[in-house]
């Protein structure tokens, strides 16, 4: 059949498919039913087409009807709110728990060089300039130093807005980057983790040799379940992907880090939220001195049992349920 | 390694849908001028959010994270693929199988700009669009995504309107048919002087009393679709 022939017969089935798919994603009812059918016959018709090698312009046009069918009939589409919610109720619990060992290897190695570094600091007041420079230090001490009658970051309203645009900015797009270089097997996520746990350490040990005690941890233990714990996820997402490199079994690197990278984004999201809760709690509540250091004790104490129970011990049974349905 | 700049994605249905990949150069393109758009609202909204102090202050940093991260994120997602960056050089991001992308895939590739940055100007992410099968830096890969280019190339038969079918004089092979009747319909992407340089070439072939070659031309390619 010659191609003006073969237009000539389609072009008005063409043309009802153009103006149908075009209206959006989604089919009217009544044209659902007829939709396989037709959409199969514009498969046809593009196969014959190439194989009779008609012209370009045809081919594409037919090419594109072919496509937005396919993604009408294929694409998904996760708007649906209560898919969302659901997520972030069991759904990111669910994908740390299937993490297990990489959360555990994130966590060793970001509180082994904490620990090492806070007793080396608090046993030597010289071991701190071994990791953090001297001007840095030097800020440290006089945000936390008691002697100075209030809290160095005790601070207008103002400058709370301030700090909450630099945590996001400065803690989120870390965690950004410590998923990120993961990629490199893993290699990049080890170091944030590692550098982040010595320098963290480091002020801590320093601190506590130094007597803030009483400015210092009230500031963090808040903000410190929430910013930490993301900080440890954000590097096992990382690790993931660098492992699923490393050792893709029975799939090629690139599927392996596929899977691996479908995965870890659902921590990543968690991750994202986390350190939003953080920001805001480090910026309007951690740095509030009118709040008796009780009151901030007993409130960072729950959020640390509130994290740790939701993440790893909230609605087990539902949590499993999520996780078999989503591996399915 | 097979290269070529066709991606082949076969439906459930047996066709193959086809799509062009888009190559480094546009995308470098596309991506500076993304970056300078970011940089101007930066600027833009720097300057005026100095009149508000410390409150403006955090307000740019919030702004700064949002476009850094999440700008090609939510262009992706709600305007098909295609940041301004993009849309000028007409090329999307999809997913492999040309799908649009949705929250997971896009968010993955934008995150993994952290690792296609190391250690400067993208050059981790050049190197793995250069040397992968579909062009793909590591964020794609690890998505699943690539970067086509939208199809402009529209059926046009006006251009056969204006001439009359001519009976070819001489069999022609599959491919010399081909040839002709691309050249029938691609009126209006080659000047007319180009036009003709290219079908004088076969003057020689034609009959004698041929006055206009591109029309002649023409004339097979509109009597090989079929027109009479």
């Amino acid at each position: 059949m010659k191609q003006l022939e073969f237009e000539r017969r389609h072009s008005t089935f063409w043309d009802t498919m153009e103006s149908s798919l075009q209206r959006g994603s989604t089919l009217e009812p009544e044209r659902l039913s007829n939709f396989p059918k037709d959409y199969r016959r514009l498969c046809q018709h593009l196969a014959m087409a190439k194989s009779r090698r008609y012209a370009a312009g045809l081919i594409t046009r037919l090419n594109g009807l072919v496509q937005q069918g396919y993604e009408a009939l294929y694409g998904q589409t996760l708007n649906n709110k209560t898919t969302i919610i659901e997520f972030l109720i069991y759904g990111f619990p669910a994908s740390l728990r299937a993490n297990a060992r990489f959360l555990w290897i994130a966590a060793i190695v970001f509180v082994l060089p904490y620990v090492a570094i806070m007793i080396a600091c608090m046993v030597n007041d010289q071991m701190i300039y071994s990791v953090i420079d001297a001007g840095s230090v030097r800020m440290a001490e006089s945000m936390y130093d008691p002697g100075l009658g209030k809290l160095g970051r005790e601070r207008q309203s103002d400058s709370d807005i301030q700090m909450f645009g630099f945590y996001i900015y400065n803690n989120i797009g870390i965690a950004f980057k410590s998923f990120a270089t993961g990629i490199f097997l893993g290699v990049g996520s080890l170091f944030v983790l590692a550098f982040n746990g010595l320098y963290i350490g480091a002020i801590s040990g320093h601190l506590t040799a130094l007597g803030y005690t009483e400015t210092f941890y009230p500031f963090v233990i808040g903000h410190g379940s929430f910013e930490l714990t993301a900080i440890v996820f954000s590097g096992a997402a990382g690790l993931k992907l660098g492992f699923s490199i490393l050792a893709p079994g029975a799939h090629t690197r690139t599927r392996a880090l596929q899977n691996a990278a479908k995965d870890a984004i659902k921590i990543m999201y968690g991750v994202f939220v986390m350190l939003l809760i953080a920001a805001f709690i480090e910026a309007f509540w951690s740095s509030s001195s009118t709040l008796p250091n009780a009151v901030k004790y007993s409130v960072g104490a729950c959020l640390w049992v509130f994290v740790y129970y939701y993440c790893f011990f909230f609605a087990a049974n539902r949590v499993a349920t999520y996780r078999s349905q989503d591996a399915a | 390694m097979k290269i070529d700049t066709v991606a082949l994605v076969e439906t459930p249905e047996g066709t193959d849908l086809h799509a062009d990949l888009a190559g480094l150069v546009p995308r470098t393109l596309a991506y500076a001028i993304d970056l300078l758009i970011r940089v101007g609202i930066m600027c833009v909204l720097g300057l005026l959010m100095l009149f508000l102090g410390e409150v403006g202050m955090g307000i740019t940093l919030i702004v700064f994270f949002v476009l850094e991260w999440w700008y090609p994120v939510l262009f992706e997602v709600y305007r098909g693929g295609q940041t301004w960056g993009k849309k000028i050089f007409n090329i999307k991001v999809v997913n492999d199988d040309l799908t649009p992308v949705a929250l997971g895939p896009s968010l993955t590739r934008n995150l993994l700009r952290g690792a296609d940055i190391f250690p400067m100007f993208y050059a981790t992410g050049c190197i793995s669009i250069l040397a992968t099968e579909r062009f793909q830096r590591l964020g794609d890969l690890a998505a699943g995504t690539i970067v086509i280019y939208c199809e402009t190339e529209l059926y046009d038969r006006t251009s056969l309107e204006q001439v009359e079918a001519v009976t070819p004089v001489h069999a022609m092979s599959e491919d010399q048919q081909v040839a002709f009747i691309n050249f029938a319909l691609n009126k209006g992407r080659m000047s007319n002087d180009r036009q003709q340089e290219i079908a004088e070439i076969i003057r020689p072939r034609m009959p004698l009393n041929t006055s206009n070659a591109s029309d002649y031309v023409r004339g097979v390619g509109k009597w090989l679709l079929g027109a009479r």
